[in-house]
């Protein structure tokens, strides 16, 4: 959810622009990372771990942490937490490890 | 290959004053973060600073970080890349670098490592669940992109950032249904505590998380009270429906660069983790490698800044750069250091920082 009214704070948001989740239409905006657009839809599950398929989502935000990893433009483990949210982006859950070499 | 007199990795408060202070001296500067902007964790930070006026204090973070940035991109001799994230740093005084996606080298005389610190993980069942945030991530979510974490937060910690994050979520809509602290005493100041207090916010000392509930993200937790010996206490254990559990437990330095220099690092708890060793000046054991904000020791932005300016004037100067009077102004540092550091709130930080400190037969000459 995002917020519209703040005591201190006044966002403004670039424009909107839409972006593919899981084959799903979402709008985002521009300037903002792909794990805040997610959010601010009301996805928080962005991959499965390797070994148990347990749901993951960001801890960090900054980009250290590795909890993050998604497919973007088939391009996987890629930190969404840092990675700038484009439009026309294509965005997918990463089961497990994810496989190099897909990529261009 | 592009060449300058000092390198700075890490555009947060350490990293912007040693900038401005290693620009001031006279030095070329190149100053790079990973980042699309400048000011580091301080572009979160909606709060007023506490310290004298020289530390900025009454000023808020976000307002701290635009001066600074604004300081910078009006120096001449201080050139800024962002999305440029630090590769390897080695003893011939090339870093490699990806920038806008590129591997490049550059050279430089000196290099500042001013990295900062990452969210510390607590140990518990489920703490991988979607929901559980580290305090900062909250921040960001919530003060850069304008989003509110959840509904209902379990804020974990009762240091100055749980209670400052507890408030900032307050003022952004949310509910905070407690705050947690393992200790029997409130680790924050008291000014911070007695804001989310007044807002209705109960402070559980002695208290701690035993596990996070749900499927795909967090629906509950369980807390219980701890006893004298951090036990749990048979009985108290209760469940609380929260979406999110923002974890702020402390910080870790990212002192990854450092370890792969071979700089000499050491653990040092009081400092939250491996280390640096370090001179009076802010060097390493690597000579052509100096260190400044929480990656030399977990502390907060008024004593990273001034560590900053600490060692941006110390490698300018050991380069014979001396535009401003720098001897001057690296003891006016020191002494900023020493008053931010005094007081029993101190306490920690001073005995950290003896144990990083080189003795004097380990020092360069």
């Amino acid at each position: 959810m995002r917020i519209n009214e703040h005591p201190i704070l006044k966002f403004e948001r670039g424009k909107r622009i839409k972006f593919s989740y899981n084959g799903q239409e979402l709008e985002g905006y521009e300037n903002e990372t792909i794990a805040a657009a997610l959010h601010a839809a009301g996805i928080k599950e962005l991959s499965k771990s390797a070994v148990l398929h347990r749901p993951r989502g960001f801890f960090c935000a900054i980009g250290t942490c590795s909890s993050c990893l998604m497919v973007v433009d088939g391009v996987p483990n890629v930190r969404v937490c840092v990675e700038p949210l484009v439009e026309g982006m294509v965005v997918e859950t990463q089961q497990g490890r994810g496989e190099l070499g897909g990529a261009v | 290959m592009e060449r300058f007199n000092i390198c700075i990795i890490g555009g947060g408060p350490a990293g912007l004053r040693a900038a401005i202070a290693a620009g001031s001296a006279g030095a070329e500067v190149l100053l790079i973060d990973e980042n699309d902007r400048l000011g580091g964790q301080l572009i979160k930070q909606t709060h007023m600073f506490f310290g004298s006026e020289k530390q900025d204090a009454g000023t808020r973070g976000i307002d701290i970080a635009q001066q600074l940035v604004n300081k910078v991109q009006s120096m001449t001799n201080v050139k800024v890349y962002l999305r440029c994230a630090a590769l390897g740093l080695y003893d011939d005084k090339v870093l490699t670098v990806l920038h806008e996606k590129k591997y490049r080298k550059i050279r430089a005389e000196k290099f500042i490592v001013a990295t900062g610190a990452s969210e510390r993980m607590l140990a518990f069942p489920g703490n991988d669940l979607p929901g559980v945030y580290g305090a900062g991530a909250v921040q960001t979510l919530m003060n850069v992109y304008g989003i509110v974490p959840g509904q209902r937060v379990l804020m974990i910690g009762a240091g100055n950032i749980g209670l400052i994050v507890s408030y900032q979520l307050l003022q952004a809509g949310v509910e905070v249904v407690a705050i947690l602290e393992g200790s029997p005493h409130i680790g924050g100041y008291l000014v911070h505590a007695s804001k989310v207090r007044r807002a209705g916010v109960p402070i559980l000392t002695s208290h701690t998380i035993m596990q996070a509930i749900g499927t795909n993200a967090v629906q509950a937790a369980e807390i219980c009270a701890l006893d004298s010996h951090w036990a749990r206490l048979p009985g108290s254990e209760k469940t609380l429906e929260v979406d999110t559990i923002c974890l702020a437990v402390g910080l870790s330095p990212l002192s990854d660069l450092l370890w792969q220099a071979q700089c000499r690092l050491t653990y040092i708890a009081e400092l939250g983790g491996h280390v640096a060793w370090r001179d009076a000046n802010l060097c390493t054991s690597e000579p052509h490698i100096y260190i400044a904000g929480d990656v030399a020791g977990v502390e907060e932005a008024s004593s990273a800044m001034v560590e900053g300016e600490l060692a941006g004037l110390a490698a300018a100067k050991s380069l014979g750069l001396a535009r401003v009077d720098v001897d001057t102004a690296m003891s006016q540092a020191r002494e900023q250091l020493i008053a931010l550091r005094a007081g029993p709130v101190g306490e920690k930080i001073r005995t950290g920082l003896a144990l990083a400190q080189m003795r004097g037969d380990e020092q360069h000459a």
